[in-house]
């Protein structure tokens, strides 16, 4: 019996299955690779572990016991570690206060400062790290100090299982190899280390197992040292593109969006390229590779640094104001905090870009129906606030007010993200009558067979720089993941 | 039905509508007879005036996410002011003590040489009222869309700072006023002007009401304060401009305020800086009773006023039963936390 096993994972969000009977099985001691795509379930799966979300089916045992957490602070006690991306610290509180955050040391209700150090520096201690100041708040931290402060939250806890969530996408390569002595003391202190990360090379280096995932399935479980690199790839693209992907014959025309040498106050760093009428360009690479920034920063909702950016005749940086009255229009890749507002309705959602002074409420209703109708959208009435609706239906609205606002150029970021394979199959669909109309499509997806499927050229980001664009035809997904992992 | 009643506007109307005639029947029942007395609704409708029109430009500023602490010392900034201009043109009185005095009377001086062919006239003096709180407004607006403050700590400064210059401008006294037409605005018309049947200043409030409503409702501008309030990356996204639709939006308001310390110097007949003490809660205690979410995006006129009235309701049933303060405020304060939570318990039921 493995210490952790969780067998039969089965977890659906509506009509997206995400886990479909996943099996992982995790020993004492070890380094376990958690491989996939963006969408195979990873997360899902490790929310799953963390008691962040309850699992439709299957069951757990760790240690020997049956284990089900209804909630993330269950699963603490119970000894498993989550470490985010995103890290979860108060930055007002010092190196000492978070690591012991919840369980404070008191005497008659005061809190014991002098033991509280010392337990802190021990579990630093433990990790190898004697030189921190653990009094001084964590947010003088560097982000790798941070992420270290974090692990010896999991050393002071007695942590069994030790989650590690792409926790080298933000760090330098000598913060790097820290983290990696880290890992390997708690290995050898018995505690079993889950490793999820995009880098094949990191993992080729120090994990032991892996388990790989495709689309909310277990695809394999090998020996780290047993498999090459490219067999790792071929695992995780597996498939053959489909036919659900529409193609016409497309013919570009003159080019409406060109970027040069484009550097964003903080991302992307240097990307240049052209789009033409009548073509769909896509953008792959990791999260966080500073491809949603490139977008922003040429609809002019982040700060550019330098660069040129020619939209049609328009020379320059804009506002989105203005990028709209120039016939662009960007999908935000998240609908919740950017694309929609979530409390007003269809109707509202989908001509705010181009409102008359006055406005005639049985007109605006009129050209929203007219929509709704063409985008098949489902909902009861125009005037619905469109937070009911499905997450399908809401990015078809969001989709629509690109096409009422009648753009030319469309920046796509992740259009299909999170939405039902039959809105996939629409927005597919669209995206390819779009290009036969002459409209320029730029498209960002962290999702390959669909570039591959979609798209006529195909450029990676890696690390805030923008490669070459290529035919589709002359790459496939293990050439992209290789350049967009910087292998 | 079910979804009609989680997000349908008109059935938080008519929550509000039951609610108050509720309070209305427990005084009815309660409070002496002339309590459902005409002549006593129209009494309320005076006294409901300075809060409704203050509630109007407070509504428009808490959809579009924002909030405004400084009501209550416009509106007393307001009257003072009115008060100065109403007057015959002063002396010029020469400044003595710290540097504070001296900036006084170099303001009071440019201000009198500016104003001196203004004074003694009741128009005049209107006009110079409402502006000085539309300034205010811009002011605040300013603060907040270029400073990039929250407008609860902006606003908060201007509270102290507008109260404080409206005791300098009236040297920390009570300023008394010729009489005129304003002090007619809020009393009731008798005579030949009975045919009007309520004070003008209630007229003003309900054309003021409707004008805000349609344009909440029925234009561009309304529909870019709601998704600036609803969701301003959105909106940016969308070509909104926020800091413009923000940056109006506190001046409407201060255009508001400024009629509402009109009311207020009409009820008072003279400049009180000390006057409308704790406004801004009771205006913010309207809109939200009304409907509106201090998150934004979410609150309408009519809410608002039926917010409004329905204080106005138990201040007056409490005042007429002989109760004490403490009781009206009690309740006040127990009813704008219930209307608060039921508002909740409909939303998150599924």
């Amino acid at each position: 019996m493995a210490f952790l096993s969780m067998h039969g994972i089965t977890k659906s969000f509506g009509a997206t299955v995400a886990l479909d009977h996943v099996e992982l099985k995790i020993e004492k001691g070890e380094v376990h690779a958690l491989v996939g795509e963006n969408g195979s379930g990873k997360s899902t799966l490790m929310r799953v572990l963390s008691g962040a979300i309850q699992p439709d089916s299957g069951t757990i045992t760790f240690d020997g016991n049956p284990y089900a957490p209804r909630n993330p602070m269950e699963a603490r006690k119970h000894g498993i570690a989550m470490i985010y991306q995103e890290l979860s610290l108060c930055p007002h509180l010092s190196t000492a206060e978070n690591v012991l955050l919840g369980m404070e040391l008191q005497s008659f209700g005061v809190i014991d400062r002098k033991a509280s150090r010392k337990r802190t520096e021990d579990a630093l201690r433990l990790l190898g790290i004697t030189d921190l100041n653990v009094d001084v708040a964590v947010s003088t931290l560097p982000i790798a100090t941070r992420q270290l402060v974090e692990i010896a939250r999991a050393v002071a806890l007695e942590s069994k299982i030790v989650v590690l969530d792409e926790p080298t996408s933000s760090l330098t390569q000598a913060d790097v190899e820290k983290l990696f002595e880290v890992v390997q003391i708690l290995r050898d202190k018995g505690t079993a280390v889950i490793y999820i990360s995009h880098f094949l090379d990191e993992i080729k280096r120090i994990c032991d197992r892996m388990t790989v995932l495709r689309d909310g399935l277990n695809v394999g479980e090998e020996n780290v040292c047993d498999v090459e690199t490219d067999a790792i790839v071929a695992m995780m693209v597996g498939r053959k593109i489909d036919t659900i992907y529409p193609r016409s014959d497309r013919r570009p025309g003159e080019v409406v969006l060109e970027i040069k040498g484009l550097h964003g106050a903080k991302k992307p760093e240097d990307a240049s390229l052209e789009l033409r009428r009548g073509e769909v360009v896509g953008i792959a690479g990791l999260n966080g590779s500073g491809r949603t920034e490139m977008v922003r920063c040429i609809f002019g909702l982040d700060a550019v640094k330098s660069g040129t950016i020619r939209v049609g005749a328009f020379e320059g940086v804009a506002k989105p104001a203005a990028r709209w009255s120039e016939g662009m229009g960007m999908l935000s890749e998240d609908r919740k905090l950017e694309g929609l507002a979530i409390g007003m309705t269809i109707a509202d959602n989908l001509t705010l870009t181009k409102l008359s002074p006055i406005i005639s409420n049985s007109k605006q209703v009129e050209d929203a129906q007219n929509w709704i109708g063409k985008m098949g959208i489902k909902c009861r009435s125009p005037l619905q606030v469109i937070g009911e609706l499905s997450g399908g239906n809401q990015q078809k609205v969001a989709i629509a007010r690109l096409l009422y606002h009648d753009v030319d150029v469309m920046l796509l970021d992740e259009p299909t993200r999170g939405i039902d394979v039959g809105s996939k199959e629409t927005i597919y669909q669209l995206i390819d009558q779009l290009a036969l109309q002459g409209k320029a499509v730029l498209m960002i997806s962290s999702y390959l067979p669909e570039l591959l499927g979609v798209c006529d050229r195909i450029a990676v980001m890696h690390k805030g720089v923008l490669g070459d664009t290529r035919l589709v035809a002359d790459t496939d997904a293990e050439a992209i993941i290789r350049e967009a992992a910087g292998a | 039905m079910k979804n009609f009643i989680k997000t349908s506007s008109l059935f938080n109307l008519a929550g509000l509508v039951l609610a108050w005639i509720a309070i209305f029947a427990f005084f009815w029942w309660q409070a002496p007879p002339n309590f459902h007395s005409l002549d006593n609704f129209k009494t309320m409708a005076r006294q409901d005036t300075i809060v409704s029109i203050a509630t109007l430009g407070m509504t428009c500023i808490i959809i579009s996410g924002g909030i405004d602490l400084s009501v209550g010392s416009v509106v007393a900034f307001v009257t003072v002011v009115i008060a100065l201009v109403l007057q015959p043109p002063p002396r010029i009185n020469p400044g003595n003590g710290s540097i504070f005095d001296s900036l006084l009377t170099a303001v009071e001086r440019g201000a009198q040489v500016l104003l001196r062919p203004a004074y003694e006239h009741p128009w005049a003096a209107l006009i110079i009222g409402i502006l000085a709180a539309a300034m205010w407004g811009f002011v605040n607006g300013m603060l907040i869309t270029r400073l990039k403050v929250v407008p609860f700590i902006v606003t908060l400064g201007t509270y102290l700072l507008v109260r404080g210059a409206a005791k300098g401008l009236a040297h920390n006294h009570t300023i008394d006023s010729p009489t005129s037409w304003l002090n007619d605005l809020t009393s009731q018309p008798t005579g030949g002007d009975s045919w009007r049947i309520l004070p003008t200043g209630v007229w003003l409030t309900i054309i003021f009401a409707i004008m805000v409503a349609v344009m909440l409702k029925r234009t561009r501008f309304g529909r870019h304060i709601v998704a600036v309030g609803s969701n301003e990356q959105a909106a940016r996204l969308c070509g909104v401009p926020i800091e413009r639709v923000k940056l109006v939006v506190y001046i409407l308001a201060g255009l508001m305020v400024g009629l509402a310390g009109l009311m207020q110097y009409s009820r008072l007949t003279l400049g009180d800086p000390t006057a409308a003490d704790g406004l801004e809660l009771k205006v913010i205690a309207a809109v939200v009773i009304g409907g509106a979410s201090l998150n934004g995006g979410q609150g309408s006129i009519l809410g608002s006023l039926l917010g409004a009235w329905i204080m106005t309701t138990i201040s007056t049933g409490c005042a007429q039963m002989g109760l004490d303060n403490w009781v009206e405020q009690m309740v006040t304060g127990a009813i704008i936390v219930i209307s608060v939570a039921v508002d909740r318990l409909r939303v998150r039921k599924d």
